[in-house]
């Protein structure tokens, strides 16, 4: 774990530069800021449609001080396996230089990412592309103004879905583990020293990592801006939002989320999602069966742990 | 000239082989450093070739890349070209439709990306046998787009292509198009040149720091495609691409020119070829395999009497309109023979309306005649061409057009329905 000392040092040193466009309390610019942090400068980072695509500022504006490329809204996972190709192309043809020591990311939103793009994530994880791909989830299409993806979590509101969404939320970090991935992990943008961590090593591991965070959105959620880091934080304690990584196949719950394997450490659901205008439609009937979904997810997880444990 | 062409091809190796074949040898030749591709009939066989080289070692410190789908070929390839590399890859019909979104995107992107299509009909009904409609629904996306009308031209194009698309001045992605099956599966004599000849006749491959104008480099950090304001550059950007449209017609002509003189095979101006166009009355242009058995044509004919001709479109994109400005003043009748659609267009085919446009305000007062023939594979014959000659020469000597013609288009080649 990360020192406050080292922290610090770590926080001095930006690469998605001040002036950029994000709204106040924006969780991408955390989860960005973050990420960048601990993969540094020898990065080229591809983002199809997104609010990262404008958020970076409109041209000749540009926020970012490393190679940045936007993408079509289907393509960010494939256009990073040709990045990566053509830098391990040249690390062939010009040793000893910087080629060698890229880190190709994918930075996008939960619908480039559980929707348009899971095609072409999938091919990646599949074929092992050495990219990192890292979704950053608000949980909905919020650069298109608030409409619902397969990410928007069972009764939100949404301007597609105006009485709360019907189904619930697409557990992506499971479907990319299931590929047999090399890394796989989830953060919350309330845990900044937690997604640095889980960067640093996703870079140092050669194949297809896969990097899911929590990242709230004042304008989407109906919160404070003020709020956007206290929101995410009771996502964690309520175990709403579970912080792990799949290394190799193996499941370990993050600092944050293992005590709440004793469900009397979990804060109850209904903080989380009270403090949340896209919750304000949840009857006590839905709120009392999310408890229990929740509630049984993990208990699902202890016996999927001791299970693992049991075969070590 | 012709003889010492002959002591040139004597002295090289030649391959009886596939036109799919021939595109793979062609990226081979050029070194081309991140193949990505997707199977899709009538493709195929140019991917697997490409595998065959790459597992046996005969292409060190190139990239394979195998996707899963065209859209995903297309962004890999893009993103491998923004990085500084040569790329390549082939595709057909649905494939290339499936595609189209990232075919925008690597023209406004500017990035020297060559592709070949193996042409076929769009479905439904499913059809995968030749038929130009896939490429040339790609008319508007600022990609070049050239047809070969034989097998050692599909290997010869693509070389050609990759000095075309990577000359500073232009820096703009190309299809190469050839007839599903009718070439892509017929084995015909190929030259394969030496590679050191190749090396010499291309331009290197790109350095270190990758394209002048793009790059993907944490020295020097640069943000590709960000938004802009309609009171941005975005006019002017795609003024640059029209106008490098333009630019690249000299171009074509001169790496044409550069390789007759490199390789011994010449191929018209580069934009079109004409045959036996010095004396002849009337004329059909075509484009693809049907323009070289249209020389067949026009040799029976003229044993027959008839003075006849016939010209090659070898590019679509960018449209050559000044040859063909010069090859309508020089006959009474010009066919137009088109093996694609335009639903709706002027004409029932995309050439002979972009012919007509082309002509407007030339003053020609030849008579064009638009065909339309052999969609999805039909086989269009030597006889049905010879025919096609003598329905223009009836329309030059009485100024009859067809019977059958179909609001102002001769549909050659349709079943008799009730």
């Amino acid at each position: 774990m990360v020192s406050i000392k080292e922290a610090l040092e770590i926080g001095q040193e930006e690469f998605f530069l001040a002036g950029n466009s994000t709204c106040a309390g924006c969780g991408l610019e955390i989860a960005l800021r973050w990420a960048m942090k601990a993969l540094g400068p020898n990065t080229a980072l591809v983002t199809p449609a997104s609010c990262l695509n404008v958020v970076v500022g409109l041209w000749p504006k540009t926020a970012p001080n490393f190679p940045f490329m936007n993408m079509a809204f289907a393509a960010a996972a494939a256009a990073a396996t040709g990045v990566s190709a053509a830098f391990e192309v040249k690390a062939h043809r010009f040793p000893g230089k910087v080629w060698e020591k890229m880190t190709t990311l994918v930075f996008a939103g939960d619908g480039g990412t559980t929707d348009i793009g899971i095609q072409g994530l999938s091919g990646a994880a599949e074929r092992n592309s050495n990219i990192i791909y890292c979704c950053y989830d608000n949980e909905a299409y919020m650069n298109t103004g608030i409409q619902r993806s397969s990410s928007t979590p069972h009764g939100a509101i949404t301007t597609t879905t105006t009485l709360g969404k019907e189904r619930y939320k697409k557990n992506l970090p499971r479907i990319m583990a299931a590929h047999d991935l090399p890394y796989v992990a989830t953060c919350s943008v309330s845990e900044p020293l937690d997604i640095y961590e889980k960067f640093k090593k996703a870079k140092s591991i050669e194949g297809c990592k896969y990097i899911h965070i929590l990242a709230s959105c004042p304008p989407g959620w109906g919160i404070a801006s003020e709020e956007s880091v206290e929101i995410p934080r009771l996502a964690v304690k309520t175990g709403s939002w579970i912080l792990y990584e799949i290394e190799n196949g193996v499941l370990k719950l993050s600092k944050k989320s293992k005590p709440l394997l004793d469900p009397s450490k979990r804060a109850p659901l209904i903080d989380y999602l009270s403090r949340q205008k896209r919750f304000s439609k949840l009857s006590e009937k839905t709120l009392i069966e999310l408890q229990e979904r929740l509630d049984l997810e993990w208990s699902k997880l202890a016996d999927e742990l001791s299970c693992q444990e049991h075969n070590q | 000239m012709v003889e010492a062409q002959q002591d040139i091809i004597q002295k090289k190796e030649t391959k009886i082989i596939k036109g799919n074949i021939a595109a793979a040898y062609a990226a081979k030749s050029a070194r081309v450093q991140v193949i990505s591709a997707y199977p899709i009939t009538p493709q195929t066989t140019v991917v697997e070739k490409l595998s065959e080289f790459a597992d046996k070692g005969e292409m060190p410190g190139t990239q394979y890349l195998k996707m899963e789908s065209e859209h995903s070929v297309m962004a890999s390839i893009i993103g491998a070209s923004t990085a500084g590399t040569r790329t390549f890859t082939a595709t057909s019909g649905q494939g290339l439709f499936y595609m189209y979104e990232m075919v925008h995107w690597a023209a406004g992107a500017r990035l020297p990306i060559v592709t070949t299509i193996s042409s076929r009909g769009p479905a439904p009904p499913w059809n995968i046998w030749a038929d130009f409609t896939d490429v040339i629904s790609c008319r508007d996306t600022g990609w070049m787009i050239s047809f070969a009308s034989g097998h050692q031209e599909i290997y010869d194009d693509i070389l050609m292509s990759y000095k075309i698309c990577e000359d500073h001045d232009i820096l703009l992605p190309k299809f190469v198009a050839y007839g599903g099956f009718t070439l892509s599966h017929t084995s015909k004599p190929v030259i394969i040149e030496e590679q050191e000849d190749v090396d010499e006749f291309l331009p290197p491959l790109p350095d270190e720091k990758g394209w002048p104008h793009i790059f993907l480099d944490p020295e020097r950090p640069m943000m590709h495609g960000n938004l802009i304001m309609p009171s941005g550059f975005y006019n002017e950007f795609r003024l640059k691409i029209h106008f490098t449209h333009t630019l690249a017609k000299q171009k074509i002509k001169d790496v044409s020119t550069e390789f007759e003189k490199k390789f011994g095979r010449s191929y018209g101006n580069g934009l079109v070829e004409e045959y036996k166009m010095e004396d002849a009355e009337i004329a059909v242009l075509n484009y693809g395999e049907l323009a070289m058995q249209m020389e067949d044509a026009v040799d029976d004919l003229r044993n027959e009497g008839y003075k006849v001709g016939c010209v090659k479109l070898r590019y679509f994109r960018p449209f050559p309109t000044e040859e063909i400005r010069q090859i309508a003043k020089k006959v009474k009748v010009l066919g137009v023979a088109d093996r694609a659609t335009a639903f709706g267009s002027p004409t029932g085919g995309p050439v002979s309306s972009e012919v007509l446009a082309a002509l407007y305000g030339s003053g020609t007062s030849t008579i064009i005649l638009p065909i339309v023939m052999g969609l999805g594979g039909r086989e269009v014959g030597l006889e049905q061409q010879k025919n096609q000659l003598k329905v223009l020469n009836h329309l030059n000597e009485t100024g009859e057009f067809p019977k059958d013609m179909i609001e102002g288009t001769f549909w050659d080649g349709l079943l008799e329905v009730d």
